[in-house]
């Protein structure tokens, strides 16, 4: 059996009009880069807020924080996002429903960036939560101590050690979130997967095609590794943390 | 001395418990004058960390009264965070902040809480680090320092909020021994220069040497409250006897 691969192939008009097959990549992948580079800012703003609420001494912000983690880390992500884009709109009031189902300009796109933010924030949340609870407890005391507001404790003592101490699960995260934007091709967007189905489906060369976005995905979570990396080294503390080696 | 200044640190009938059942803190009176030094000792479990950590509100307290420098500390109304500008507090684990430099431990709350332009609270920090002999690690990280060397910053931070009172949680307990010496030295210096002090320590010399008054405290309550001289040849009761015995001369009860 011999395997035939065209792999001029990206190079041939493609039948959809949209120009040769590699466009219809790079545009895919423009979708991917575009939701998850928004669906990790959601998810770094929304998560750090909620994994410090999870350790607030004031009990109901606490619970707050759990119940968020428990609902968005428990559901699959398909879920969530048929969920957000079939019906979340149903649920609002009719004219705003309307709206977000005929006149909202990207629907697909902007659905799954908030879906992918709102479900990476829970993990998100865990992670720096676990920084955060990682730390001596003398730290916070010696914050209060000398006359900080618990806000001021958090913001110039506690969180830049524990965000530190996070960064390789975060990296991991950051890593997870561009390869779970796959997940939006369920509610049509056009991102990296989506577009290789297609081609996959015009051009009839699978292994080409899929290799293709393989080799796409691959070089997006390499880029994001080594960034984390670099910025790993940059924030790193003489004697602080990672002196374990 | 002038009696007739409020005391600086005041406890009326104090009260705590941990849970329903551990009575830590039972009926505390205490008076602490501006400028004096009390040194606070006894068995471990005695309630002497906790009492210490009453004063700031580091833990609070179920019955009674605290006040500081004519303030409620234990008020709701109170300020709690003003309050703690001007008490300076020393941990036995120094506590330091592991990501800044000595000299940004020692600026962040000034900066920060107190808005001290950042060129004059650095140079009040390198004043207090000459104090404290450490001019030289201005830019050091905890991390790289001995514990002597962290100590003496953190009661530079301490000091740089311009506190009317230091507390000390037992200082010098987390160090080698070889290092206890140049703590209590910078303690030393700063009891003379009049500061008010209440220190947790099983330090005797130290006790001996620079406190005013030593309170010897036994399952949380108040058993002595003596000058050094009086407390260590002529202690009243059998439990501070037992305890002198045991931190002077362990090896002979």
């Amino acid at each position: 059996m011999t395997i035939n691969l065209d792999w001029g192939i990206f190079l041939q008009e493609s039948p959809t009009g949209d120009g040769p097959y590699w466009t219809m990549l790079a545009t895919g992948l423009q979708w991917t880069l575009a939701t998850a580079l928004t669906g990790w800012a959601i998810a770094l703003l929304v998560g750090s807020i909620v994994g410090v609420l999870r350790t607030v001494p004031y009990r109901p912000l606490a619970l707050l924080g759990d119940a968020y983690v428990e609902v968005f880390r428990n559901i699959p992500l398909l879920v969530q996002l048929f969920f957000w884009f079939f019906v979340w709109p149903e649920l609002l009031p009719a004219e705003i429903g309307r709206w977000m189902k005929q006149d909202m300009p990207y629907p697909e796109f902007i659905t799954a960036a908030l879906g992918l933010g709102w479900f990476t924030a829970a993990r998100v949340a865990e992670q720096v939560k676990s920084g955060i609870l990682s730390l001596p407890r003398g730290q916070k005391n010696a914050a209060l101590a000398l006359g900080f507001s618990l806000p001021q404790t958090y913001r110039l003592v506690i969180l830049p050690q524990a965000f530190r101490v996070v960064i390789p699960p975060l990296t991991s995260e950051f890593m997870n979130i561009f390869k779970n934007s796959a997940a939006a091709l369920a509610i049509g967007l056009t991102e990296l997967t989506f577009q290789m189905k297609q081609m996959v489906e015009y051009s009839n060369e699978v292994i080409v095609s899929i290799a293709a976005a393989t080799v796409l995905y691959m070089m997006l979570a390499f880029a994001v590794n080594r960034g984390m990396a670099w910025l790993e080294k940059k924030a790193r503390v003489p004697g602080m943390i990672g002196g374990g080696r | 001395m002038n009696s007739n200044v409020a005391p600086m640190i005041r406890f009326v009938n104090v009260n705590k418990w941990y849970g329903r059942d551990h009575h830590v803190l039972k009926n505390i009176n205490l008076e602490v004058r501006q400028g004096e030094v009390v040194v606070v000792c006894g068995p471990s479990g005695s309630g002497k960390s906790t009492l210490i950590r009453t004063i700031n509100q580091l833990e609070p307290i179920n019955d009674g009264e605290i006040w500081v420098d004519g303030v409620r500390a234990n008020d709701p109304r109170t300020d709690i965070n003003k309050l703690r500008e001007e008490v300076g507090f020393v941990f036995q684990h120094f506590n330091l902040y592991p990501h800044l430099s000595v000299l940004d431990n020692i600026t962040l709350a000034p900066i920060q809480v107190k808005k001290v332009p950042k060129d004059l609270a650095e140079r009040t920090a390198m004043e207090l680090l000459e104090r404290v002999g450490l001019a030289n690690k201005k830019d050091a990280y905890p991390a790289n320092l001995s514990g002597g060397q962290q100590q003496r910053v953190a009661i530079a931070r301490g000091l740089a909020m311009n506190p009317h009172v230091m507390l000390f949680d037992e200082p010098t307990s987390a160090l080698d021994p070889e290092m206890i010496g140049e703590v209590l030295a910078v303690m030393k210096q700063l009891a003379e220069s009049g500061m008010t002090m209440m220190v947790v320590t099983h330090e005797m010399g130290f006790a001996r040497e620079v406190a005013d008054r030593v309170i010897f405290l036994d399952h949380g309550e108040i058993v002595e409250d003596a000058k050094p001289d009086d407390f260590f040849t002529n202690p009243q009761t059998e439990r501070a006897r037992q305890f002198l015995r045991q931190i002077l001369a362990p090896l002979h009860q």
